[in-house]
């Protein structure tokens, strides 16, 4: 976990289908408006979700690349409350050159995502 | 009735405040995410504010790099963009971000404090249009770019 993650709190939670599911709990450091979310700390969330999902696909196929974003469009969904928040991310196309990631933030309910996020990354070749 | 002096954070406020960008800034970053982030107030226009997220080690996303992660980019221009429609509208109205796209021109130079301006363009009964850049010194040579929306949740913006 990178500096940032860590010091929110964040952690890689559990696998979903070969996805890692990152969870972070609820703290003053993580909130907005009293008693929610910041959507910025929603979205670093949603965006290390996509950092994760993509490496695990690139090590699927063995290959070794740096990772640099292009940009991310976060849609607000629902207001996030002082409980734990999830966040997944899924590799929608992976080419030679970039990637196109969704992720998803969710807390007690699963099937009612608090925010989406699109990511494009480039890649290029490690070393 | 709160005021700054009783006032914990920017939402204690009552809708309709008469909006002071200094104060309302001392508000957002006194607690919360913001104050965490150590976010501060450099300066205003009619429709726009500035912000600055002064670099730190804790906020780095790729050790080996020293570059900071993208999260607290993403929170500087929300608060920033955040803070121009209040600007701009004049009054404190209790707001949600609907959207933000952010598009990285390049990495911010680590070490660098980073400078987010955000900057209010429309604003209907109900939804503030917003854009802005984040720099670390040369405002020509922008760090990302970034649009959205918020939608005024109590009350409306005209």
């Amino acid at each position: 976990m990178p500096p940032y993650g860590a010091a929110l709190g964040i952690v890689t939670d559990h696998d979903e289908d070969g996805n890692p599911v990152l969870s972070v709990p609820f703290s003053e450091r993580m909130m907005g408006r009293p008693g929610f979310l910041h959507g910025g700390a929603m979205s670093g969330l949603m965006e290390m979700a996509a950092f994760a999902a993509l490496r695990a696909e690139l090590d699927r196929r063995g290959e070794q690349m740096r990772l640099k974003p292009v940009n991310i469009q976060v849609e607000f969904m629902r207001g996030g409350t002082e409980q734990t928040t999830y966040a997944m991310g899924k590799v929608t196309r992976a080419g030679r050159r970039v990637a196109l990631v969704n992720a998803e933030a969710w807390q007690d309910d699963r099937s009612k995502p608090i925010a989406l996020a699109q990511m494009k990354i480039l890649l290029s070749p490690a070393g | 009735m709160s005021d700054e002096t009783t006032a914990k954070s920017i939402h204690d406020l009552p809708p309709g405040f008469a909006f002071d960008p200094p104060m309302a800034a001392r508000l957002m970053t006194r607690h919360g995410h913001g104050g965490w982030l150590g976010l501060d107030y450099r300066a205003h226009g009619t429709d726009w504010v500035e912000l600055s997220l002064p670099w730190r080690e804790e906020l780095v996303g790729l050790s080996e790099t020293g570059v900071l992660a993208s999260g607290p980019i993403i929170s500087l221009m929300d608060n920033a963009t955040s803070m121009s429609a209040w600007t701009l509208c004049g009054r404190f109205v209790p707001h949600a971000t609907l959207d933000l796209r952010i598009d990285y021109m390049r990495a911010a130079v680590p070490g660098r404090m980073v400078i987010g301006r955000g900057e209010c363009y429309k604003l209907t009964r109900t939804i503030a249009f917003i854009r802005g850049i984040a720099h670390d010194g040369d405002p020509a040579d922008p760090v990302a770019h970034v649009t959205g929306t918020f939608m005024a949740t109590h009350g409306t913006y005209l």
